[in-house]
């Protein structure tokens, strides 16, 4: 564990907390953001470079912008007057709690249950590609059907609204 | 070719040339000595970075007084001429406007962000030049997935332009953020498809293995991408999606001065305004450096017998020539309207480009030999005839009806 692994971690850290704990929708939705750079960076202390750049690609350039679309279209930007703390966060903390710990769980049993070898692994973007149309291919088209299906419910989600407006 | 390849060889083996065309690789080094060995690496990759940081912004400094007076020239006027001769210190003076000028950040801003925003777009766009390859060794990080690096900073930099229009709290530098990240975001998904067919063929993610891919010569002709069908058809759509990703006229409505007065940076002054400006500039010449890398040989000679002029001096004078063509098309195309450019992006290009995917597959598969000429050629053609075709019936005139916004 580098200086470098625990700067990234605090950071990463440091932005999923401030994106639950600060009241504006937006400046979550910004600390969701910096969350996501540095879990891309630990992705590329770790030498993974396509996961990382993929991550940045993906969350950054796509889901981020995402959200803050979504909260300007739908008027979210605004303060309530309520608070934004949900009266349920009891409930919320154990939920959280109980996913970390099974995550813990399964990442501590995998130190035992896989072969612990010193040798660090090459894994080239050749390599990526080669095992997303070979052994993955199956998972792969899935995934590309299931983007597809929600795009398209997207688009019709969106005309049904304008459609009972008129 | 063979005889060719053994020319140039000979040519690189003399040390005038060599010595002229690693010039900067060799002066890097000479100053790397002066380090002691153990930082010596990180020495070495700090001086790439500061070439970078002081060559680009004086290109940007060059180019806006070139652009000035090249806009004048196309609308009859003189352009800038008070400066120093021809008006060419310019820049100079308006470094120094913006450096002293009074930074306004607007009451109702939210402070943080509203200063963020150049920060975050200027170091993206500088992250980006970290892979181009400028020149024979001349790349800053030669990594496995470089282009992939580069469209994740191009895709970072739509963030920035949303702090800066949401931050201001006006409604001219939203509207104008809205429209300039949904713009991004419509031409991004081109860009990054119409490069892949090059790496479908190149079969390389890394910047200077896809110039290493052209690096061959018929006769004295060069074996580059752009002189495919593929590749002609591929670039065209680059092009079109590049301009638009820079925000450049014709697809320049984020900041359409008539109807938004600045668009995302109506709010900013002084030298937050400046780096816009500059992470603008820094744009178009990193996708301008992108689209020679992809499609014009990158630093290769356009002729085997130039082999002898150093290879950076090929890079960035494809580079400044695309500048041109980029200010020389602002001076005479007319502004889109959203629905068109919208219309044009999704209806238009992106099917234009998964096409392009298709045929690039063919052509990787059909082999050596003229069949795959004549085959590409036909099909890409046929397809850009009807694709047009059928837009253009679709087009009629009169009021316009919204779907999705009203």
């Amino acid at each position: 564990m580098s200086p470098i692994f625990y700067l990234l971690a605090a950071l990463t850290l440091a932005g999923g907390l401030a994106a639950v704990l600060l009241k504006h929708l937006v400046h979550s939705a910004l600390a969701v953001t910096v969350a996501f750079a540095g879990l891309a960076l630990l992705f590329l202390q770790l030498d993974a470079q396509f996961a990382g750049f993929a991550q940045i690609l993906v969350y950054i350039g796509a889901v981020a912008i995402l959200i803050v679309f979504a909260i300007l279209l739908t008027h979210g930007s605004e303060l309530p007057k309520g608070g934004v703390f949900s009266h349920t966060w009891f409930l919320g903390l154990v939920i959280a709690a109980g996913v970390f710990a099974v995550l813990g769980w399964a990442v501590l049993a995998s130190v035992s249950a896989v072969p612990q070898s010193n040798i660090v692994p090459s894994v080239t973007v050749h390599d990526i590609g080669i095992a997303l149309v070979g052994r993955y291919v199956l998972p792969l088209e899935i995934v590309a059907l299931l983007l597809t299906a929600a795009t398209i419910g997207a688009v019709i989600v969106a005309m049904h609204e304008k459609e009972r407006a008129r | 070719m063979i005889t060719m390849l053994g020319a140039a060889n000979l040519l690189l083996a003399n040390p005038l040339f060599t010595n002229l065309d690693q010039i900067f690789v060799l002066l890097r080094n000479w100053l790397v000595g002066f380090f002691p060995v153990a930082i010596r690496p990180a020495a070495g990759v700090v001086l790439g970075v500061v070439a970078i940081v002081c060559v680009f912004p004086g290109l940007f400094a060059l180019t806006t007084v070139f652009e000035r007076k090249g806009l004048g020239r196309i609308q009859n006027r003189l352009g800038p001429n008070r400066v120093g001769p021809f008006g060419f210190f310019q820049p100079i003076a308006d470094g120094i406007k913006s450096l002293t000028k009074e930074d306004v950040v607007p009451f109702r801003a939210n402070a943080v962000v509203h200063f963020l925003a150049p920060l975050v777009l200027v170091v993206t766009v500088f992250m980006g030049f970290a892979v181009l390859p400028m020149g024979r060794n001349m790349v800053l990080v030669d990594m496995d997935s470089g282009l992939l690096f580069f469209f994740a900073m191009g895709a970072a930099t739509e963030l920035s332009v949303f702090m800066a229009g949401w931050s201001s709290r006006n409604k001219y530098s939203m509207l104008g953020a809205m429209r300039a990240v949904a713009q991004m975001i419509s031409y991004e998904v081109v860009l990054l498809l119409s490069a892949v067919s090059v790496v479908m063929i190149a079969g390389s993610l890394s910047l200077p293995a896809i110039v290493a891919a052209q690096n061959q010569y018929t006769g004295s002709f060069p074996h580059w991408y752009i002189f495919t069908p593929w590749g002609l058809a591929g670039f065209v759509v680059f092009a079109i999606a590049a301009t638009a990703e820079s925000n450049r006229s014709p697809f320049d409505l984020p900041e359409g001065e008539s109807e938004l007065v600045a668009g995302y940076h109506t709010e900013y002054s002084g030298f937050k305004f400046a780096l816009f400006f500059l992470g603008e500039y820094l744009a178009m010449f990193s996708l301008s450096g992108l689209g020679v890398t992809l499609f014009f040989g990158g630093w290769l000679a356009p002729f085997s017998f130039l082999n002898f002029v150093p290879s950076w001096i090929w890079f960035f004078g494809k580079v400044m020539f695309f500048i041109f063509v980029f200010i020389w098309m602002r001076g005479t195309l007319p502004r889109l309207r959203q629905d068109q450019l919208m219309n044009f992006a999704w209806k238009f290009t992106l099917p234009f480009t998964l096409l392009n995917l298709l045929v690039t597959a063919l052509w990787r598969f059909m082999g050596e030999g003229w069949q795959r000429w004549v085959v590409c050629t036909i099909i890409l053609a046929a397809a850009y005839v009807i694709f047009g075709r059928i837009e253009m019936r679709r087009q009629h005139f009169g009021p316009r009806k919204y779907r999705y916004a009203e």
